[in-house]
């Protein structure tokens, strides 16, 4: 089967086309091909996953399959799979999510006017994102990575009719865009000096210490802005919350569990590069941390219940980038499965929410639980996972984190800092939607449990919230760790301080949540009043938004305006004042002509005219004056010719 | 390579021998016009795809050559021939031409003077790509722009005859300057020839001075046809008045005879000149890129904002032409060449059809179209996200070996010109957004109708070709391959 994989990707994309030029009509087909090209692929991937655990060679299990595109001297493209557990791994993510987002889109999109649009969309996503984890190069990871953009730009605004929506894929596609130019450059800076895009090539040629320094370094930021952008780090991070514009299920697919991991893959992959360049792990490693604790805090104070979770993301991809920038491969890429399942869990959850009451604020909501058991259950478990609470998966993949942090003060206390951020916003958030009393009694009403086919893939989820996490548990001889691993399999010692520091950061977080909204015993308005500045600043996401509009969009607008005028005044003015300029010019040549040239020649006209009247006069008409006219002229001409008196003249004018 | 059949000649003139016969057919019979000029059209690109199979594409000489001796007293003979830069151009050529035909159905006023101009047109375009003597080159590059004029000047919009007479004194301006260059190179080459395969080989050698100054006349001729900026100006105007097939021909096939020129004569001849000029021209092509697109982000009208983006899209051509030593950026032009035509043209001709049913091309007048012409926002879409260069399109393509062959040559200017990737995604964006997306005004636009099956037929191919580029380019790149690696060794002279 590994030698088949590549064929992976090509299901969703023939779901895609089928449904695109044949299906569209037929909702129940579409979905069902788009779903069942996802299961298929679903199971071949676990096929793959089983057989690469049963290779027990030298190294690493890696297996490379391309053909080229183009050739010229030495640039060359390729297209090809490269597997190796990475690969495996992310392909097991990307399935087993996308498949749940399949099936639960099948009641959330119930009804929607483009339903059959929606499925090819979400298999096209899958294609493109399958394509991106299996590529071979970076050439080739690129175009999925761009691709990926696309569905996600077409997905957040896939409710175009609404201006917020289509605005917010636009500013999605932009953003990401600006972080490419980066990663576009370090493309051309690796074909420049290494002279090849191909993973194993480029690594082998880093490793062996041909490019290192300066150079090194700026090619892997550059390569880290593609990740920034993606991922949504700071400070390109202000498109993801505004993508929660899109269908819930694509939040949780593309903008939770997938897509925005990608750029965690990216760095993972490049993981060569990033151990090469210490000073570039060190910005990844900043970027990461800044990014969690900077999305955490503002989840604290926000109340749309997808924009919570949005910046829950932010944090939680923060995290993971930090771990990879201090050398926590396994950690960073254990927490990115992890996450994927929990997070997947929370958007779909929260999606059944808001199918449920039709409003996305959790000031609306509350006593929920009463009316929806299974996706209140789901959604705990899952909020525990994500705190980090014993046994559940999030608590055994943060806790690598937090080891891995754990050797440089700052980063150990951001860390920890956000485990309790984390903690305690998911539970005002728990707290606040499922129970106490309704808040807004009408949506309350007419809130009910969600179809089947919504509350399957919770429950499906909710068992990997808990479980997922257990390949990793550090006691274990052949875990994750010894799967997934960059240079050497290490094997994670168990910190039991730091795995109950953790925890007990957690139950401090859920704890005062609990005080909070739960009791009532500590007022939040009081809270919010006391740190007024502060809350104010959260509230609006530390104005970042409203910094880029006045510092980059607003002025750039502003140049293009004036360089339309400046092409219609001064470039095309000057291509029209030679036109008019000659114009004139003519005119003046005209009239030149006319009163000069012309004058000349009538004047010349007249002048004649004047002298045949003048010699008229002589013209008389008696033989005898004409003879003597003819005398005297041989008279001169033999005066002329027997003398030197021609050759002088002819002399004086210049003709000999 | 010998071939029995002239059949560069027989590409040539199969247009003019249409002309011909749609001028001898009555007026009145205006459904015999147009599928008689169509059939022409056909005809000749059946031409060019024999060429193309027969093409041997493993060797850098000129291939299917005709020859005969024409005016004996000044050497201008009749040569003809191709090679790996001029194939996919003859190709281009004939293929837009007939679709451009089959869009141009829907013309009523005048229709027998149209396809005739437009017959002579494309035998004009074809000339230029084939013609291997100055002379006749500068002959076919002249009998392009009378056909043209009247094609604006008649079938044009509102301001045609501005726009008409614009482009006429602006790319006759550039002629003459082609004009004196032909001559210099004439007069200085011993013995005198016009003949482009014999001053390849000789005029490298010419002194300094000499080639600086061919090479700074022939570069201003055709950098008004490409356009480079700040050449440009006439671009907007002719386009915007120009009816819906003519931008398609301006777009796809005229802007690439100035790349092609400069490929064929002033790069492959005067390489002193080249290298005198290379850094000039990599940021006259920078500028392009970046103000092209901040122009295009400012337009108010859909046609003009194309148009503008062609100034961007051209940019790339020329920091990749001016990157003269790498294989990978010339190819990487030629493909943009390639790419820029079907995707413009595709965009045109979209803007065409949808000019044809709303009277306006005013983008803040439309909004939420895509509810009503899915089809027509999808096909739109999928040029768009083509033309803002989208891994799987042909544009990404070419872009992607523009800056990575440019790159070593030009690591600043390369590094600044990927910003208008950037910027070109956003007026793209805000464009689709613009027309397509958003509330729909059924009281104003609940009567238009879905693109019909004519239009649809007219630009799949276009559509084909830029996604079988994009994903597979070997086929192109092979075709062209030895004679770019041979043009970089001219080059380098």
């Amino acid at each position: 089967m590994l030698d088949k994989a590549f064929i992976i990707p090509f299901l969703p994309l023939a779901a895609f086309i089928a449904i695109v030029f044949f299906t569209n009509r037929r909702e129940k087909l579409s979905a069902g091909l788009a779903i069942g090209a996802v299961a298929v692929a679903w199971v071949m991937s676990i096929v793959c996953l089983i057989e690469m655990l049963g290779y027990h060679g030298e190294g690493a299990f890696q297996l490379e399959q391309a053909f080229d595109i183009v050739t010229f001297q030495n640039f060359r493209l390729e297209l090809g799979v490269l597997l190796d557990p990475l690969t495996a791994l992310m392909l097991i993510v990307v399935t087993t999510v996308s498949l749940m987002v399949h099936i639960y889109s099948l009641g959330y999109m119930h009804g929607d006017i483009r339903f059959s649009r929606f499925f090819a969309y979400l298999a096209l996503f899958t294609f493109a994102m399958l394509g991106l984890v299996l590529a071979n190069n970076f050439f080739l990871i690129f175009i999925f990575w761009e691709l990926v953009g696309l569905t996600s730009y077409l997905l957040i605004g896939f409710w175009y009719e609404k201006k917020s929506a289509a605005d917010a894929g636009k500013k999605a596609f932009i953003t990401t865009k600006i972080g490419d130019l980066g990663f576009t450059v370090g493309i051309l800076m690796m074909g420049m000096f290494l002279g090849t895009f191909n993973y194993i090539e480029v690594f082998d040629k880093i490793a062996a210490g041909q490019l290192s320094g300066g150079v090194l370094t700026t090619m892997a930021i550059l390569i880290f802005c593609g990740a920034v952008g993606k991922s949504a780090q700071v400070p390109l991070h202000v498109w993801l919350p505004d993508a929660m514009e899109g269908p819930t299920p694509v939040s949780a697919l593309i903008h939770a569990a997938t897509m925005v991991a990608a750029g965690v893959f990216l760095v993972a992959r490049s993981m060569t590069i990033f151990m090469a360049s210490p000073d570039g792990a060190m910005v990844v490693a900043v970027i990461g941390m800044v990014t969690s604790i900077f999305a955490a805090s503002i989840a604290l104070v926000q109340n749309d219940i997808k924009r919570i979770l949005a910046y829950s993301t932010l944090s939680q991809l923060g995290y993971m980038i930090m771990a990879l920038g201090l050398g926590g491969y396994t950690a960073g890429m254990f927490h990115l499965m992890t996450h994927a399942f929990f997070k997947a869990l929370l958007f779909l959850g929260a999606g059944s929410v808001i199918h449920a009451v039709h409003t996305n604020d959790i000031q609306e909501m509350g006593g929920l639980s009463r009316k929806m058991k299974i996706t209140t259950v789901t959604f705990i478990i899952a909020s525990l996972s994500i705190s980090g609470i014993f046994p559940l998966s999030g608590f055994w993949s943060k806790d690598e984190i937090i080891a891995t942090a754990s050797h440089q003060p700052i980063f150990l206390i951001v860390s920890l800092l956000v485990a309790f951020m984390t903690a305690f916003y998911m539970f005002r958030l728990c707290f606040l939607t499922f129970s106490g009393t309704p808040r807004n009694q009408h949506a309350y009403d007419h809130a009910h449990e969600s179809p089947r086919s919504m509350t399957w893939p919770l429950m499906f989820l909710a068992v990997l919230s808990v479980v997922a996490g257990w390949v990793g548990i550090p006691w274990l001889s052949h875990g994750f760790s010894s799967f997934v691993y960059h240079g050497e399999p290490h094997h994670v010692k168990p910190e039991i301080i730091l795995m109950v520091a953790s925890t007990v950061v957690a139950l401090l977080g859920i704890g005062l949540a609990y005080l909070m909204y739960y009791r009532g015993a500590i007022s939040p308005q009081a809270m919010g009043a006391r740190f007024k500045p502060l809350y104010t600043l959260l509230y609006h996401k530390y104005y970042v938004d409203e910094f880029y509009d006045a510092v980059i969009i607003k002025p750039v607008f502003a140049a293009t305006r004036f360089l339309w005028k400046f092409d219609a005044k001064v470039i095309d003015g000057f291509v029209n004042l030679n036109a008019s300029s000659t114009l004139r010019l003519a005119d003046i040549k005209n009239w030149f002509d006319i009163h000069i040239v012309d004058g000349i020649v009538n004047g010349l006209g007249l002048i004649t005219g004047a002298a045949s009247s003048a010699l008229r006069l002589i013209q008389t008409g008696r033989l005898a004056h004409y003879l003597l006219a003819v005398l005297f002229g041989l008279i001169m001409m033999g005066l002329l010719s027997s003398s030197n008196l021609l050759n002088w003249i002819l002399w004086q004018i210049g003709l000999q | 390579m010998t071939y029995s059949f002239p059949i560069l000649s027989f590409i040539v003139f199969t247009p003019l021998l249409g002309m011909i016969v749609v001028m001898l057919l009555n007026r009145e019979r205006v459904t015999a016009i147009r599928w008689m000029s169509a059939v022409f059209a056909f005809i000749t690109m059946i031409f060019t795809l024999i060429v193309l199979k027969d093409y041997d594409s493993s060797t850098a000489s000129m291939q299917f050559m005709e020859s005969f001796n024409w005016i004996p007293s000044i050497n201008a003979s009749y040569l003809l021939g191709v090679d790996g830069i001029s194939v996919p151009m003859l190709l281009l050529t004939s293929l837009l031409s007939l679709v451009a035909i089959v869009i141009s159905f829907n013309i009523t006023n005048r229709v027998k003077e149209y396809f005739a101009f437009f017959l002579l047109l494309e035998c004009g375009m074809l000339g230029v790509f084939v013609a291997l003597d100055f002379f006749l080159f500068y002959v076919f590059w002249e009998v392009m722009l009378v056909p043209m004029y009247f094609l604006i000047g008649i079938w044009g919009g509102p301001r045609r005859e501005y726009a008409a007479i614009k482009f006429f004194l602006y790319t006759l301006f550039g002629s003459i300057f082609m004009l004196v260059a032909i001559l210099v190179m004439y007069f200085t080459s011993d013995p005198h020839t016009l003949s482009m395969i014999e001053l390849i080989k000789t005029a490298p050698t010419f002194s300094r001075g000499v080639q600086i100054f061919a090479f700074a006349f022939f570069f201003i001729a055709f950098a008004i046809k490409v356009p480079v900026w700040p050449f440009h100006t006439w671009l907007p105007d002719a386009h915007v008045e120009a009816p819906t097939a003519i931008s398609i021909i301006l777009a796809g096939v005229l802007l690439k005879m100035g790349t092609y020129g400069m490929l064929r004569v002033s790069w492959a001849m005067l390489p002193q000149g080249l290298h005198y000029f290379a850094v000039p021209i990599a940021i006259l092509g920078l500028i392009g890129i970046i103000y092209g697109a901040l122009v295009s982000m400012a337009q108010k009208d859909l046609k003009k904002l194309v148009a503008y983006s062609s100034v961007s899209h051209m940019g790339y051509c020329m920091v990749a032409l001016a990157a003269y030593g790498s294989v990978t950026a010339i190819a990487g032009c030629m493909f943009q060449l390639v790419s820029h035509g079907l995707i413009t043209g595709a965009m045109f001709l979209l803007v065409g059809v949808l000019y044809d049913r709303a009277h306006t091309r005013e983008i803040a007048a439309f909004g939420g179209l895509a509810n009503k012409l899915p089809v027509f926002t999808g096909i739109f879409t999928l040029f768009g996200m083509a033309s803002l260069g989208l891994p799987g399109m042909s544009g990404f393509i070419s872009e992607f070996m523009v800056f990575v062959g440019s790159f070593k040559a030009y690591p600043i200017i390369v590094g600044l010109a990927v910003l208008g990737v950037v910027l070109t995604a956003a007026y793209i964006l805000r464009m689709i957004q613009k027309i397509f997306l958003g509330e729909f005004d059924i009281a104003k636009w609940g009567g238009l109708t879905e693109i019909n099956l004519r239009e649809i037929l007219c630009v799949s191919p276009l559509a084909i070709l830029t996604i079988f580029i994009g994903v597979y380019p070997k086929p192109l790149a092979d075709l062209m391959r030895a004679t770019l690696e041979n043009l970089v060794v001219l080059m380098a002279r």
